[in-house]
């Protein structure tokens, strides 16, 4: 098989950065396309960013909206954060993936239909009573280029003797073709992928294959395009990189800490959209020691996950809102026996079932809180794709400085997204060193609930001589862990698991900030809203507004300057994809009053809306200045 | 080696037993105590998990590791113990309500796995902690707090449903009954998989007097038959009473009116668990309820030796993972100054 991409013979725009989604039906391979796209553009050297966006249904209702499953990718030569408002670029399979995202399109941009998806009955499905692409408004508003993609797909691969129905899936790969073509990028990544992922189907490969090159040479050789555009690479730090999934970056954090801590790794859980991407990465790597549980149920999911925990194992649960929803009552007993363990919510739309493909940051106040008693529990939050990496690293080494279960908080935009990741050196990676007594030392009995600096107990575990001692979820007496209703006892154990998380606050980095640290307006976020609200912030402040970013990972506790910041600027604005949560805590913590900007639509933020939004907060003083 | 040789006593935590006098449990945790020196597991080895309820504050009272978790749950807790410790002997504490209400999910699951953990089901038909009421095996009937005109649930029998799960050992014992219970326990705790023993046990304070037929030693001949791998079938305090497969059913029969070959041969380690189920199913007062091990089938994988040796074959066959290749795994690029 030669991997060598033609070279194009037409003229090349040189572009600073490009945004394109691509639509179709859940079975037309658009995330499929939308991945080696994002791939392809990371290995140019291009920063990138995903948006993921389909249908919790597996196979919804062919050609309908609710079946329209998109990927968004933004490819540029410039550091970007986000996965682009506005689309450059759309190609839609079906009039049902037009006309949900042709509003996205940006004026003069370049929609690409495959003309053969268009017809009465997917009019009919797609409720839409005529062709959409024959409305003038989208003639006059966009470049429409129509290309018979399923027939000139079947032309290219009818070498290959497949049946209609195995040849008909390849015009993903035509329509690959196409836009690679558009937009200069190698053919030889996916070259790969074909080879690696059919190559046991020669057939199927090599049809694959001969679509992709059709699509390629269709943009070639087709009058519609005079012109094709080229980002040059991005320039990002020196170093490795590849590209890496916000769940899968989770998962290898999770090895890494098992690795740097020196613990095989149990990981409980119980499937559920959409954290189980987790479990799908870490039970390839049972060579490194991890052991996987696909549980009954939420429920034993976590019980397993504390049982390894108490055995001495790195032990780590996964779920989303309702799953976690059922964890409540064996975190606290994760809380009450003080083992260290991670507990994982990678946050979807709520409440109840809710929308469990889209995003949403609606779960705050459920882990800050969502269990019975008086049950703190560190929350850390990533913000990014690759930095789920490295919070999942802090976040076992918080649960065994301290003993205590920590509560890592994704969400689906992230989890789904991807971003280019510099791959850390051995020696960059913290150490975690977890030990447990071996005897007894000092006069009297061993002590479970004694406390080291830290307010920790000592992890003592089964199999050693002297240390044996129950625990459970009845109160405990300080020091001895014995069942204790003293009410005293009581005030003092509640007092010092709340300080124990308390205390993290020293162990964790001050809140760094994007701006000065004093001025007009501090936008406060946290989560995956991080890429939406830094490139917002850099907007408003290169039109000339005082406005400085705060973006939170460590979301309890917070860290330790949060309260001065806060105090030293007049107006604090806080964006969030859910009602107001991380603003009720702030407001809560430090009488600071706080500016609401927020959605709950299972969508991101886009950059424009909070441009528009910070914007109101800052306009006095930018027309003074301006004046 | 010389390993210390313990006695009952060095079982013993220092926590004062707070159940009710007269409890039932009593004796099972003075039987527990009396077979684990016998069984050459160390204390330290040793790890009594438990859900809620009366039966589980057993683990405060051993002088082992110990944990009481939360209502239901003890197998689960259980599961990731053993899967992460195959060195340690487990045993997990629960009651009717526990194991087979708020916990049937993990009890069933925990059987088909085949976890090698031992689970001893107190099974007092009542709620106890709770104060009087009724449980997913009181009788139809059973008048308690919650059920002034009866309840109306038929009860489940956890050994039928340990059977359906297909349990590799099953086995039924009663409090009152101690050499018996010391017997099954042992048995239960030297079987490889997961062990169900249903102790009868008596509530005293709410439903006192539930197994009489069974726990009172005058009564107990007549209503309750010894169940031994091999040997027939044979009750009655003048051993006068046998039972016979007829068919799909069993029938109680007088041994002095039918062959000596008539009588069904109890075989444990079957592992077609039909006829064992049929013995599930006697129940009294139309039947002797059985007592012993009705199942007890060797040789079939458990979970923990599973799931570790995946994780020893998947070393060697890829060797001992390393972050570095993991992370350069795929499609990388460089980026230079």
């Amino acid at each position: 098989m030669t991997t060598s991409t033609p070279t194009t013979n037409k003229k090349i725009e040189s572009v600073p950065g490009i945004t394109v989604r691509l639509c179709g039906d859940s079975g037309d391979g658009m995330q499929l396309l939308g991945t080696q796209l994002t791939n392809t553009s990371a290995l140019a050297g291009n920063d990138v960013a995903t948006f993921p966006d389909f249908p919790a249904e597996i196979r919804a209702p062919r050609g309908t909206r609710a079946g329209v499953s998109g990927f968004q990718v933004q490819f540029a030569s410039e550091a970007i954060f986000t996965p682009g408002d506005t689309l450059d670029a759309l190609v839609v399979m079906n009039p049902a993936a037009m006309v949900t995202n042709i509003g996205d399109l940006r004026k003069g941009g370049i929609l690409i239909a495959n003309e053969d998806g268009f017809n009465e009955k997917e009019y009919k499905l797609a409720k839409v009573e005529s062709n959409p692409l024959e409305a003038d408004v989208i003639d006059q508003s966009y470049r429409v280029v129509k290309v018979a993609m399923t027939k000139l797909t079947r032309a290219a691969v009818a070498e290959h003797g497949l049946s209609t129905k195995i040849a008909d899936r390849c015009k993903n790969f035509f329509a690959m073709g196409l836009v690679y073509w558009l937009f200069g990028r190698s053919l030889d990544p996916t070259l790969r992928f074909i080879e690696a992922k059919f190559g046991k189907k020669p057939d199927v490969a090599a049809a694959n294959v001969a679509a992709l090159r059709a699509g390629w040479a269709y943009g070639e050789t087709t009058e519609e395009f005079s012109e094709s555009y080229q980002v040059e690479a991005a320039e990002l730090e020196p170093g490795t990189y590849r590209n890496i999934m916000g769940n899968q970056a989770l998962a290898w954090g999770l090895i890494a800490a098992s690795k740097i801590s020196n613990k095989e790794m149990f990981y409980g859980t119980y499937p559920i959209t959409p954290a189980s991407d987790i479990l799908h990465e870490l039970t390839k790597f049972k060579n490194f020691g991890v052991r996987t549980f696909q549980a009954e149920d939420e429920i034993a999911a976590i019980g397993a996950t504390i049982g390894a925990a108490f055995g001495g194992t790195m032990a780590v649960t996964a779920s989303s809102g309702p799953g976690i929803a059922l964890k409540g009552e064996a975190m606290g007993l994760g809380v009450m026996l003080e083992l260290p363990m991670i507990v994982i919510n990678v946050q979807r739309g709520g409440p109840s079932t809710g929308l469990p493909t889209k995003t949403e940051q609606s779960d705050l106040l459920q882990v800050m809180f969502g269990r019975n008693g008086e049950a703190p529990m560190p929350v850390l939050a990533p913000r990014s794709p690759g930095d789920c990496f490295a919070m999942a690293v802090e976040a076992w080494r918080i649960a065994t400085e301290c003993m205590v279960p920590v509560m890592l908080l994704s969400d689906g935009y992230i989890a789904n997204g991807s971003e280019p990741w510099k791959i850390p050196d051995m020696d960059e990676l913290p150490t975690i060193s977890c030990s447990h007594p071996e005897e007894q030392t000092g006069d009297g009995p061993f002590l479970p609930y004694a406390r080291n600096e830290n307010l920790a107990r000592p992890w003592a575990i089964p199999g050693t001589p002297e240390l044996m001692h129950r625990v459970g979820g009845l109160e405990k007496e300080d020091g001895t862990g014995n069942v204790s209703y003293d009410p005293a006892n009581h005030q003092h154990m509640c007092d010092t698991r709340a300080a124990k998380v308390a205390k993290i606050a020293e162990r964790i980095p001050e809140q760094d900030v994007n701006g000065e640290t004093s001025g007009d307006v501090l936008v406060v976020s946290w989560g995956g809203t991080y890429g939406a609200c830094h490139t917002a912030v850099n907007r408003c402040r290169q039109a000339g507004h005082s406005v400085s970013h705060a973006h939170i990972r460590y979301v309890n506790p917070l860290p330790r300057n949060i309260g001065t910041l806060l105090k030293s600027f007049k107006t604090v604005v806080v964006p969030e994809l859910n009602s107001g949560q991380l603003r009720m805590l702030l407001r809560a913590e430090y009488l600071v009053d706080c500016i609401g900007i927020n959605k709950i639509q299972g969508k991101p933020f886009a950059v424009s809306e909070l441009v528009e939004a910070i914007s109101k907060h800052t306009s006095t003083h930018s027309q003074s200045k301006a004046g | 080696m010389n390993l210390p040789v313990l006695k009952a006593a060095d079982f013993a935590s220092d926590q004062d037993v707070r159940w009710c006098p007269g409890c039932g449990d009593y004796s099972i945790l003075a039987q527990m105590k009396k077979i684990l020196p016998d069984l050459g597991v160390p204390r330290e080895k040793t790890v009594f998990v438990s859900g809620i309820g009366c039966s589980s504050r057993f683990p405060y009272y051993m002088n082992t590791y110990g944990m009481h978790s939360i209502h239901g749950r003890a197998p689960t807790f259980a599961t990731g113990l053993k899967s992460t410790r195959p060195d340690l002997m487990v045993w997990v504490i629960t009651g009717d309500g526990d194991a087979l209400s708020i916990g049937g999910n993990h009890f069933i699951h925990c059987l088909r796995r085949n976890l090698d953990v031992n689970i001893v089901l107190f099974n007092n038909r009542i709620y106890g902690l709770t104060k009087g009421q009724y449980s997913p095996t009181s009788t139809e009937g059973q008048v308690t707090k919650s059920t002034p005109m009866g309840a109306i649930d038929h009860p489940l029998s956890p050994l039928s449903v340990a059977l359906a799960a297909e349990a590799t050992f099953v086995a039924r014992s009663i409090d009152a009954h101690v050499q018996h219970l010391g017997k099954t326990l042992k048995a239960a705790a030297e079987h490889k998989g997961t062990s169900l023993v249903e102790v009868y046990q008596n509530c005293n304070v709410f439903n006192d007097g539930a197994m009489a037929y069974a726990q009172e030693r005058k009564q107990r001949a007549d209503n309750v038959i010894e169940l031994e791998h091999g040997k027939p079938l044979i009750f009655g305090a003048e051993r006068d009473k046998g039972i016979r497969l007829v068919g799909s059913h069993l029938e109680v029969v007088n041994t002095a009116d039918v062959p000596a070959d008539d009588l069904l041969i109890h075989d444990a380690h079957d592992p077609n668990p039909s006829i064992q189920m049929m013995l599930a199913r006697m129940r009294y007062p139309d039947m002797p309820e059985p007592i012993g091990v009705l199942r007890s089938v060797a040789g079939v994988a458990t979970y923990n030796d599973q799931i570790n040796e995946q994780v020893t074959q998947a070393k060697a066959a890829r060797g001992e993972g390393d972050l570095s290749k993991l992370f350069r795994s795929g499609d990388t690029w460089e980026v230079t100054a």
